[in-house]
């Protein structure tokens, strides 16, 4: 075909925690140093970088991209910071494809980072702005009160319980007692995500998952380079991005239109038909526990409305025909938003190699898919890796 | 290649608090122009109507108002008034504020939707708030009506509509 | 084997320090309609969609969100990038160059006139905690970089209002520009100091306006458009992030940046090889410091080649017909797309009054302002 293939041939990652005491730049350079010394390169061995981050409003830094650069090891290279919200973090990879793809570098770093303990009282806060500044900001809205309404409008469409969707939770918190990057591992049962505070009907505290500070990075590269670095290269067969109207209050809640466009790009890339019967392990994005249903509906995994009886007849834990978030997702781990795309990028990239470790799943996967979401119910990433 | 050591390890709160930090606050203000569409949706609400925009190519009519058809990328052909009622499309009932501080115990709780306006395309909806109503019965489907500000007291803006109630 | 990439479409609004009548929704739209009609495209061709926009200068969060509907990009591949236009143009250019697309659009607008507290946006982007708390205008480092530069090279103040006088007075021949004016280099040199050695004529003013370029393959190109512009190079670079480790009197992101495109394009006397350039100018003395870094002046003498009109249209090498964002306006993140657009415009021969005669070659270059050390060149072509 002639197209250049890009493989991710090394990964760093920090913890995650509710609040850092590094500043942004030095959590770009802890993942950013980890992903190369676990490709065995150095600084200068890298060409270009591209960084993902969510909004500036959280480090209360404008033009942040410019801020992290030094800590991204940015100095003295082309630089530049991509942007499509919640999405940023799967993206960033597929930014990062493209300076390769293209034949711009055989090396590019890709490096998520976010600082979210900066915004007070709350990074909540921080959210306010993202409503249209004229027709609704004036009603004080919080980020909450879309999740809740298109949870509703979900469970709703598909008669689904709270149990139902709370199962998610359950599923991800604890399987991030096997990651070493998670916030708060403790394990929770259904009636913990059930009776935790309501903060706007019908979503829970713990259906959320938690603000975080963090960073990872992965480095990409070309074939040739790839195989000369490592004998387990992990491809980026599929690429896609799509972004819906701002109009969000204009369009049917129940379903990512979005993501399924998003996941149709990557899939006709890596010649996928039947992603259902070829994906073996997903991270679909969980920033909620629904999110993670309607997501993996939109990815094509599953019939629409069939996510939650799948997730409760444990089809999607990491014993299961299909597990989703492994890694332990944004409602495990934590979520540092950008920073969580490129963790779950990066759990694609350890389950394909076999390393995983504890939370390594069984049958030698070949393909997976990594997934994000952002703005107002608007931008789907997706990636495919293969072995 | 094994990723389990990894760095940081985060304040505690105490920690936290015993660290130095240093505080900004922003002083950042906005005035954004509404322009052709949003400009007469805002003059039609203060004249106590909700304005949608009609596009002769995919005839829908749209809300809220605008210049332009995003998906004909041509000019909208005229804005007409839709009706001041709706059906409720989701909703929730939310008992945190903007900045995630919790709403007293004893301060009515926020009922967000999104709203499907009549007389605009299926499915045409704007979020507003719900009021006049027990939360535990609004559900999917309700019908509702605007309140509207007093016609002295409106001034160009969403809020003047204050919020719709079942009727 | 790389396509070459061209610009087959280019819209504009023309720039004024207020756009009231328009949203910005409403202004990005009325570029986006110009330049598909320049490219005699429907949005649905157009693979991919590439915004440059920061939030802080839209007053969102995540803008993002709000850029699909006016480019007639809803429900397709776009993305945002928080960087100057012709940084976003070297995306589009890559994206071309993996085989994976063929016709890219990049949007930038600036809608300076909304933000009405522009100091503290931009003492915002100061680092947090070294530099912001000292509490000084973010132009203080714009003075500080000006006096090592002067002071290193040996460029005198008075060549510095020399650049505002061209400029500005090139602006009168654009009828796009928002701050055309005929001043005299003692007007300059007596404006109001900000931190001095700058003076308040040294900075450039902002202004409102969007801009919409339309990228394709050479095959898709040809098939297109008559007069398609080839990028011929194109590069960005970072130098130093941290303005307390810079050398002040030179522009690495400048030099590095050239040094890639001009390899790019095969350009190898850019002074002989160009006909013109477009050079950032947000501050008057960036004007001569780009030009010596970028190597189209030797060191201490950007100012001399202005002195004596070799950079002005009909000399040496015109710098800046087209105003220049002291002549034009400053619209941060489309700056380098003003540029863009009027070396297009030079390459079609469509400059009207202020056509370069016989241009061929054209170099434009940006820079993403204070606090950054970030900046990109492009070298554009008509064959």
């Amino acid at each position: 075909m002639g197209f250049r293939k890009v493989a991710i041939v090394g990964a760093g990652i920090t913890k995650f925690v509710r609040r850092a005491q590094e500043t942004g730049p030095e959590m770009s350079y802890l993942a950013s140093k980890m992903a190369l010394d676990q490709a065995g390169l150095k600084l200068k061995d890298v060409e270009m970088v591209t960084l993902g981050t969510a909004p500036d409003a959280f480090d209360g830094v404008h033009m942040k991209g410019e801020y992290l650069l030094s800590g991204a090891g940015g100095n003295n290279k082309p630089y530049i910071r991509n942007f499509v919200g919640g999405g940023t973090g799967v993206f960033a990879p597929i930014h990062g494809w493209m300076h390769v793809a293209s034949g711009a570098c055989d090396i590019c770093l890709v490096v998520c980072s976010e600082k979210m303990s900066s915004c007070h009282p709350h990074p909540q806060g921080a959210f306010l702005t993202i409503f249209d500044h004229t027709t609704e900001q004036p009603l004080k809205p919080t980020l909450i009160w879309i999740f809740a309404l298109e949870m509703r409008r979900y469970m709703e469409t598909y008669g689904l319980t709270k149990a139902d969707v709370a199962r998610v939770a359950v599923k991800n918190k604890n399987n991030a007692l096997d990651h070493p990057s998670a916030q708060v591992a403790e394990a929770v049962t259904l009636e913990d995500v059930l009776n935790s505070e309501v903060l706007a009907e019908p979503v829970h505290r713990l259906d959320i998952s938690p603000a975080s500070d963090g960073a990872a990075a992965v480095v990409l590269a070309s074939e040739d380079v790839a195989k000369r670095l490592t004998d387990k290269p992990v491809w980026i067969d599929g690429v896609g991005w799509n972004l819906d109207t701002a109009y969000w209050a204009t369009k049917d809640l129940y379903y990512p239109r979005y993501v399924e466009k998003a996941a149709r790009m990557a899939y006709e890339m890596a010649g996928i038909t039947e992603p259902h019967k070829e994906i073996q392990v997903a991270e679909p994005y969980d920033p909620f526990d629904y999110k993670e249903l309607h997501h993996m509906e939109g990815l094509l995994l599953c019939e629409r409305g069939e996510a939650a009886r799948l997730t409760a007849e444990g089809y999607t834990a990491r014993t299961g025909n299909l597990p989703t978030c492994p890694s332990g997702g944004a409602l495990g781990v934590g979520n540092p938003i950008s920073a969580t795309g490129l963790m779950k990028v990066i759990e694609i990239f350890l389950q394909l190699r076999g390393e995983a470790g504890k939370r390594q799943i069984p049958g030698k996967p070949r393909v997976g898919v990594a997934q994000a979401w952002g703005d107002l119910m608007q931008v789907g990433t997706v990636i495919v890796l293969r072995r | 290649m094994k990723i389990d050591n990894v760095p940081m390890k985060g304040l505690s709160s105490e920690e936290y608090e015993k660290a130095l930090k240093i505080t900004w606050k922003p002083n950042l203000h906005y005035t954004w122009d509404n322009g052709i569409g949003i400009g007469k949706y805002l003059q039609s609400l203060k004249e106590g109507k909700i304005l949608a925009s009609y596009c002769e190519k995919c005839e829908r009519i749209m809300l809220p108002a605008r210049a332009f058809c995003e998906m004909c990328f041509r000019p909208t052909d005229k804005y007409v008034p839709v009706k001041d009622t709706g059906t409720v499309n989701t909703f929730a009932i939310c008992h945190v504020n903007w900045d995630a501080s919790r709403l007293k115990p004893d301060e009515p709780r926020h009922i967000p939707a999104v709203i499907e306006i009549d007389g605009a395309s299926s499915g045409q909806g704007i979020m507003h708030l719900l009021g006049n109503v027990d939360p535990a019965k609004v559900h999917i489907g309700m019908k509702v009506k605007a309140v509207w500000k007093p016609a002295t007291e409106r001034e160009g803006s969403i809020t003047d509509i204050l919020f719709f109630e079942p009727y | 084997m790389k396509e070459r990439v061209a610009i087959v479409g280019i819209g504009v609004t023309g720039f004024s320090s207020v756009s009231p009548s328009l949203s910005f929704k409403e202004l990005t739209y009325t570029a986006a309609v110009k330049a598909y009609q320049e490219a005699g495209l429907h949005p649905k061709e157009i693979d991919s969609f590439i915004t440059a926009s920061e939030d802080f200068m839209e007053g969102y969060s995540i803008f993002d969100e709000y850029v699909p509907d006016q480019m007639g990009a809803v429900m397709r591949p776009v993305h945002t990038v928080t960087a100057d236009f012709i940084q976003a143009l070297g995306i589009g250019y890559m994206m071309i160059n993996t085989g994976r697309f063929r016709i890219i659009a990049v949007e930038a607008h600036s809608k300076a006139s909304n933000v009405k507290t522009l100091d503290e946006v931009k003492a915002f982007a100061l680092d947090p905690v070294y530099i912001r708390p000292l509490k000084e205008n973010a132009d203080f480092l714009a003075g500080l970089e000006m006096k090592r530069f002067l002071e290193e090279t040996g460029n005198t103040e008075e060549q510095c209002a020399q650049v505002v006088v061209k400029n500005k007075a090139n602006a009168l021949n654009n009828p796009h520009a928002a701050h055309a004016a005929s001043l005299t280099i003692n007007d300059v040199l007596s404006s109001h100091p900000l931190s001095l050695p700058l003076k308040e004529l040294d900075a450039a003013k902002p202004a409102d306006g969007a801009i919409m370029i339309v990228l394709a393959s050479e095959k898709e190109a040809k098939a297109l458009c008559k007069k398609p512009i080839w990028i011929r190079g194109i590069s960005w670079f970072s130098g130093q992030g941290n303005p307390w480790c810079r050398n002040f009197a030179y522009a690495d992101y400048a030099q590095l940046s050239a040094q890639k495109a001009f390899a790019m394009a095969g350009i190898t006397n850019p002074l002989k090889d160009l006909d013109f350039a477009e050079i950032c100018d947000e501050y008057s003395y960036k004007e001569l410091q780009h030009l010596e870094s970028i190597g189209i002046a030797r060191k201490g003498e950007a100012g001399f080649l202005t002195q004596t009109g070799a950079t002005k249209l009909g000399g040496l090498l015109p710098v800046n017909v087209s105003g220049g964002s002291l002549g034009v306006g400053h619209t941060y993140e489309a700056s380098g797309g003003m540029k863009v657009v009027e070396a297009v415009m030079q390459l079609r021969h469509e400059a009207g009054i202020r056509q370069v005669p016989n241009a061929k070659t054209g170099l434009v270059q940006s820079w993403r302002g204070v606090p950054t050390a970030t900046g990109a060149i492009a070298i554009l072509s008509n064959e």
